[in-house]
């Protein structure tokens, strides 16, 4: 038994498939904690006493109506917003909340926002170029010169993100849905061990949706994900595991299905979606 | 488009940059020309007094430069600039007030005379080692480096920006100018330094000497203007528009965005300094009027009015704003300030992109984009070349 659980660890060390190696430590548990997280603005609770605990290569999916704190939970996890109390975790060795967001971002944590956030004013190559896994102190930024390599894993981010044809466009004239493919690509370039993705279907066709889903589910196992969204039928296509937020805290934890029938949850989503 | 050149030999693959530069040769090189060549008195003889006009405006041109580094591609709009010009002013008026020696008034070898007239008995510590060319030339990169390093530390750190930013800015400047004000602060108070005798040895009332400063200000103009299309062009450089278009977003990248933007603001204040350097000698006094709030702002305005991060658009700026203050205040010296004004108000209006929009529009823009389609066709046909074919 201690044999095979040293192999799986083994298996992870050894893992070709993510080229950078991130220090975070799971071998003791989860890849990322939360416990008894609370913060306030202005005496309103966002959030209220959370927890949270997501797995290494899981697949998260959190629900939860408008305002029920699930982007402030992001803010909170890459170093935005401090909370008030609790603690949150990445990995065993990584107390977040002594952090600052570059270092988070560095450590593995890649983030994209709700409103869809690129650099207009660059090509739709050269923001993936910034967003790379490399280097980022100054000089080293400065000299930094185009190699083979990394054009060659840009060109295989464009293509994921069905981007090429539109490689020495400004970011600024893509559509809604193609900005926020260009983010998920960006995070793809920062090779993040844990990806938070909140709201990343808005604005698109049903056909986007469909590859977005794909996408993610392909990420899930070498990285983990939590995918925050509204569309109850994304939802269902990709979560295996749905957490359901609501006022600041957890409401219910499950499966798709357990949850969708959780009485708690229906008269929360009551009038609204399909939940 | 990325490539891979390094940092400093790409400017010279730009075609905006390849024709800046044969611009501003021909140029200097002309009027040195016009000036050596042509006897006075013929038409097209440049005077003395107009090649050191020209200086002038050469230097305010990479002090132009300097803003547009900082506001165009950074977006921190300092309202300050003005300060590290005329500290680097500051530092070459006190090499050559040293260098006067024992040729004031007083005759005093070791003080310049304002500390005698002051009844001053030795000369101050920081002014130590002024006599030195070397030492001098140094604090003229050093002391408005030194400054905009901590005063950017602090206001970067705890992340001022926008409105608040510039405010503090002309705060700065503005706090400067009263302190230089002093005589007690032992930089010649109101009169500032002035009566300056020779540079590096040579006499600066001759010609020689005052064309040698012009061309010197071309250089440096030219050498500025690469450095700061060198750092634009660099994955820096984008990095740097990365943080004046979406910050949140490149922090979450893992960019250190206040060391991104305390680097360009020390840049941008070294350039300024020098500007400052080479510009006292040439209008032979440097006071605290530099130090104006007002000066800060204009400089702002010929950044405008050439057109934002360009770089080339504010070296435009700067010459034919300030050509026209030449102009202007020959005809009518009150109405300047209007005429800016309305000069401002009118290019806003009607070109919002500034002079330099003009160009742009004519193709060889910002980005150099016929440039770097070249360069990128002429590596070879990669995939993505034949996806966009
Ligand atoms: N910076 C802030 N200042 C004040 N209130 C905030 C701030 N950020 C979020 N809130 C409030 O916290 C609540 C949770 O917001 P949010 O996390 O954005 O919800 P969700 O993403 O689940 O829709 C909302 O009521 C919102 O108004
Ligand atoms: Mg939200």
């Amino acid at each position: 038994m201690s044999l095979l659980k040293e192999m799986a660890t083994r298996d992870r060390v050894f893992d070709f498939l993510t080229p950078r190696t991130s220090p975070v430590d799971v071998t003791h548990g989860p890849i990322l904690y939360l416990e008894d997280v609370s913060v306030s603005f202005d005496g309103f609770k966002a959030i209220n006493d959370l927890n949270l605990t997501i797995d290494d290569g899981e697949l998260r999916c959190i629900i939860g109506p408008n305002g029920a704190g699930k982007t402030t939970m992001m803010d909170i996890i890459t170093g935005k917003t401090r909370p008030d109390s609790g603690s949150v975790w990445f990995g065993s060795r990584h107390d977040l909340l002594r952090m600052s967001e570059p270092e988070i971002a560095t450590l593995g944590i890649g983030r994209k926002f709700q409103k869809p956030t690129v650099f207009e004013a660059l090509s739709v190559f050269e923001n993936l170029e910034l967003a790379m896994a490399t280097d980022k102190r100054i000089f080293p930024t400065l000299a930094a010169r185009m190699s083979g390599e990394t054009r060659a894993r840009i060109e295989e981010v464009l293509e994921t993100i069905h981007l090429k044809e539109w490689h020495a466009r400004e970011a600024g004239i893509l559509s809604h849905g193609q900005k926020q493919w260009l983010e998920i690509g960006m995070l793809l370039m920062q090779k993040p061990r844990l990806l938070l993705v909140d709201e990343p279907v808005a604005g698109m066709t049903e056909q986007e949706m469909e590859r977005t889903a794909e996408l993610l589910t392909s990420l899930a196992g070498r990285q983990s994900v939590v995918v925050v969204e509204h569309d109850m039928g994304f939802v269902r296509s990709i979560a295996r595991k749905v957490t359901v937020l609501h006022q600041g805290a957890v409401l219910a934890e499950g499966s798709m299905d357990a949850v969708s029938s959780d009485p708690k949850v229906v008269e929360v989503y009551l009038g609204e979606s399909d939940g | 488009m990325p490539d891979s050149r390094s940092w400093l030999a790409r400017p010279f693959t730009e075609r905006s940059t390849q024709i800046f530069l044969a611009v501003l040769t021909l140029s200097v090189l002309a009027i040195t020309l016009l000036h050596v060549l042509l006897p006075e008195g013929h038409p097209l003889h440049v005077s003395t007094f107009t090649v050191t006009l020209l200086g002038k405006y050469l230097c305010y041109a990479l002090l132009a430069v300097a803003v547009d580094l900082v506001w165009g591609y950074l977006g921190i709009l300092s309202l300050g600039h003005g300060a590290f010009f005329a500290l680097g002013g500051y530092a070459m008026g006190m090499y050559l007030m040293r260098e006067i020696g024992d040729r004031g008034v007083y005759g005093n070898p070791e003080l310049p005379d304002f500390m005698v007239f002051l009844n001053w008995q030795e000369l101050p510590w920081f002014w130590q080692g002024f006599d030195m060319p070397a030492f001098a030339f140094l604090m003229v990169l050093l002391a408005p480096g030194l400054l905009a390093l901590v005063f950017g530390f602090l206001a970067f750190r705890s992340r001022v920006t926008g409105v608040y930013l510039s405010i503090i800015t002309q705060a700065l400047t503005f706090a400067l100018m009263l302190a230089f004000f002093r005589n007690e602060m032992g930089f010649g108070g109101n009169n500032g330094l002035t009566d300056f005798k020779d540079i590096l040895g040579f006499d600066l009332r001759t010609d020689a000497v005052r064309i040698a400063l012009f061309i010197a200000s071309g250089v440096a103009l030219g050498l500025g203007y690469l450095l700061c299309r060198g750092i634009v062009g660099s994955k820096l450089g984008r990095l740097s528009i990365a943080c004046r278009d979406a910050e949140a977003r490149t922090r979450f990248l893992g960019y250190r965005v206040e060391r991104v933007q305390l680097f360009i603001f020390v840049v941008s204040a070294m350039l300024a300094g020098v500007a400052g350097a080479l510009y006292v000698p040439q209008v032979g006094i440097i006071n605290p009027g530099e130090f104006s709030p007002l000066f800060s702002i204009e400089v702002v305005v010929w950044v405008a009015l050439g057109g934002r991060a360009t770089l080339y658009g504010a070296v435009l700026g700067a010459l034919i704003v300030n050509y026209a203050k030449t102009v202007f205040t020959g005809i009518m010296p009150d109405a300047w300030l209007f005429a800016l004004g309305g000069l401002f108000v009118l290019v806003t209006v009607l070109l919002p992109k500034g002079i330099a929009g003009l160009f742009a529009q004519r193709g060889w823009g910002r980005r150099s984009q016929s440039s770097a389609a070249k360069t990128e066709s002429a590596s070879g046909s990669r995939p993505i070349e034949e996806a966009t074919a």
